[in-house]
């Protein structure tokens, strides 16, 4: 009996199976290896002798075939900035009602099913969305009750950042419930037994300790944000346009204008490969555009990263 | 920094008649005190009088309501979905479940510590400095007045008075915890409730908290709920033993630890069960 489980453990299984579904799950797995390192290295391959301070610092010449992106990188950071301002107050606003307030009621049920069916749209929707309701709704309107003729009713980033912050309002306000779940139930008892009432207790501990988690949200916000290009399309990109979009306040402090179209580098990388005059001779602004939008959202993703040690070092906990 | 009359306190924005005053030994008076969680009746009429500047020990098996009635003493079932309360604590003469009363300042009274020790992940400084900060008290070197004092109550001052600044994190289990009661001597309540304060710690840091308990008890009213019947014995001056809800007996800890007048007291304290 023992020495006939003995030669049974000894004994070789057949192993053709268990290589063969071993071995497809190595090659499945390399797959994404393998399509960022392509991804990255064409596009460097192409794209970096492109990338100069001349292709950074100017404007595009002669038909957008020549010259340089500077209007894009202006317009895709300030549009991303005025999306960021818009949806990082309500997200978090909406995160702290479902995880400090609401109970497990019908309105957190909906609410929760609400911010899971955005994440799922598609962002062509969107954009029509936003030419619906921002442009022609809400922009119109304005227009008539202000009586300042058609200066909300048409595309301008003001809408296009709109837009993208309901676009992005799902990754924020999920990255801010896990923050805040994951601040310890004790500490809001503490300060409770110390008499701090339930918004203080949010202000002053829970709020503090998600920071890291809430900045992560917004830079992941930002990096989903930046690089569409469907939610701005009818909602304020421009093709080309000749200034950028900023405005002198009171004649002599020059600021960001929100109501004026803008040119951004999605949108740049997509007309420049299908509406330029000559596709061939823009192919090398193409791969700068990419390598340039992609840096961008790389370095934001380091920042990402960066921020969240910075907080948790600063709070005594273990690093990463 | 607080010599507003304590009802005043309670009382946020009407004042109170005192109900009763009479006693002035008394810091805390339960009557017929009721707790239902959704269907489970946890605390069973209790009625309890608690000494003022006197160590009061809850005692008795997991379960017994304990914790329960200790967090009624300063409305922290409230928070609990589900939680009903009946009866009446009475604080100084005031009803805590009165319609008028202001929870926020009732915890400023009745101070609580844990029994795991929960630091905010702040400075040693900004943990002691939390409760004077949300009365709204700015002032620097008065801030820096409380949490000195408050650190030195809690015998901890001499450890970390080169590191406030440093988080209360890093500090060793019993230094955190002594910090949490730091943390709640700065409120300048007159009760202290503690939930088990030392069962997560060593030998050594429990014998300091214990000796602290002693020396608070000169200022505080203390309500400690404790496990350890041999902690209950030395720390406590009057106890209670609770049983499925109940208050089975109460009174001078070394009459409960002698000669109990109960039966299922004395099974208890001498190890028969729980």
């Amino acid at each position: 009996m023992r020495e006939s489980i003995v030669s049974n453990l000894t004994v070789k299984h057949d192993n053709l199976s268990e290589n063969f579904m071993n071995g497809l799950v190595r090659i499945f797995a390399v797959v994404p290896l393998i399509a960022i390192f392509l991804i990255l290295w064409i596009i460097v391959k192409n794209g970096a002798g492109v990338v100069t301070g001349s292709f950074l610092l100017l404007a595009p010449t002669d038909g957008m075939t020549q010259g340089g992106i500077f209007p894009c990188i202006f317009g895709a950071i300030a549009k991303t900035v005025l999306m960021v301002v818009m949806a990082l107050p309500l997200g978090v606003a909406a995160a702290i009602y479902l995880v400090e307030y609401a109970g497990d009621g019908i309105v957190f049920r909906l609410i929760r099913a609400a911010v899971n069916n955005l994440a799922g749209v598609p962002s062509i929707v969107f954009g029509l969305f936003g030419l619906g309701f921002f442009v022609l709704f809400v922009g119109r309107n304005l227009d008539q009750v202000l009586k300042t003729g058609l200066l909300f009713g048409q595309p301008c980033m003001l809408w296009a950042a709109a837009t993208l912050a309901i676009l992005v309002l799902p990754v924020i306000i999920v990255s801010t419930e896990e923050a805040l779940i994951s601040v310890p139930q004790s500490h809001r008892a503490a300060s409770l037994a110390l008499g701090a009432t339930k918004w203080q207790t949010i202000w002053r501990v829970v709020i503090p300790q998600a920071r890291g988690g809430i900045l992560t949200g917004a830079i992941l916000a930002v990096s989903r944000g930046a690089g569409e290009t469907a939610p701005i399309l009818f909602t304020g990109v421009a093709y080309f346009l000749p200034h950028l979009p900023v405005v002198n306040l009171f004649g002599f402090i020059p600021m960001v204008n929100p109501f004026d179209q803008f040119m951004d580098l999605s949108y740049h990388i997509y007309i420049m490969a299908t509406q330029s005059v000559d596709a061939e001779k823009t192919l090398p602004i193409q791969y700068g555009t990419t390598l340039v939008l992609i840096s961008l959202t790389f370095l934001l993703n380091l920042v990402a990263v960066l921020f969240r040690m910075y907080f948790r070092k600063k709070q005594g906990l273990v690093t990463i | 920094m607080m010599n507003v009359p304590v009802e005043e306190k309670i009382f946020h924005a009407q004042k109170a008649v005192p109900m009763d005053k009479h006693n002035s030994s008394i810091s805390i008076k339960v009557k017929d005190l009721n707790v239902y969680y959704s269907s489970v009746h946890a605390l069973k009429s209790v009625t309890l009088d608690i000494q003022k500047k006197a160590v009061t020990a809850l005692i008795g098996p997991s379960g017994c309501g304990k914790s329960t009635f200790l967090r009624t003493l300063n409305r922290m079932n409230d928070t609990l979905p589900g939680a009903r309360i009946e009866g009446s604590v009475i604080i100084d003469g005031v009803n805590i479940y009165g319609s008028e009363i202001n929870v926020v300042a009732l915890r400023r009274i009745v101070g609580m510590v844990f029994q795991k020790s929960n630091p905010f992940p702040k400075t040693i400084f900004d943990n002691v400095a939390y409760g004077p900060r949300l009365q709204g008290i700015k002032n620097k070197s008065m801030l820096e007045g409380i949490v000195e004092e408050s650190l030195k109550k809690s015998a901890i001052w001499d450890e970390v008075k080169d590191r406030l600044e440093k988080p209360a994190l890093e500090l060793s289990g019993g230094q955190q915890q002594r910090i949490c009661i730091a943390r709640a001597l700065a409120v300048n309540p007159e009760i202290v409730l503690m939930d088990e304060p030392a069962s997560a710690l060593d030998p050594i840091s429990t014998a300091k908290i214990e000796e602290l308990i002693h020396e608070l008890k000169k200022n505080y009213t203390i309500v400690i709920v404790t496990h350890n019947m041999q902690q209950a014995a030395r720390v406590s001056d009057f106890t209670g033993y609770f049983y499925l809800g109940l208050l089975v007996e109460h009174g001078e800890t070394k009459k409960i630890f002698t000669t109990p007048d109960k039966k299922e007291t004395e099974d208890y304290i001498t190890g028969r069960f729980g």
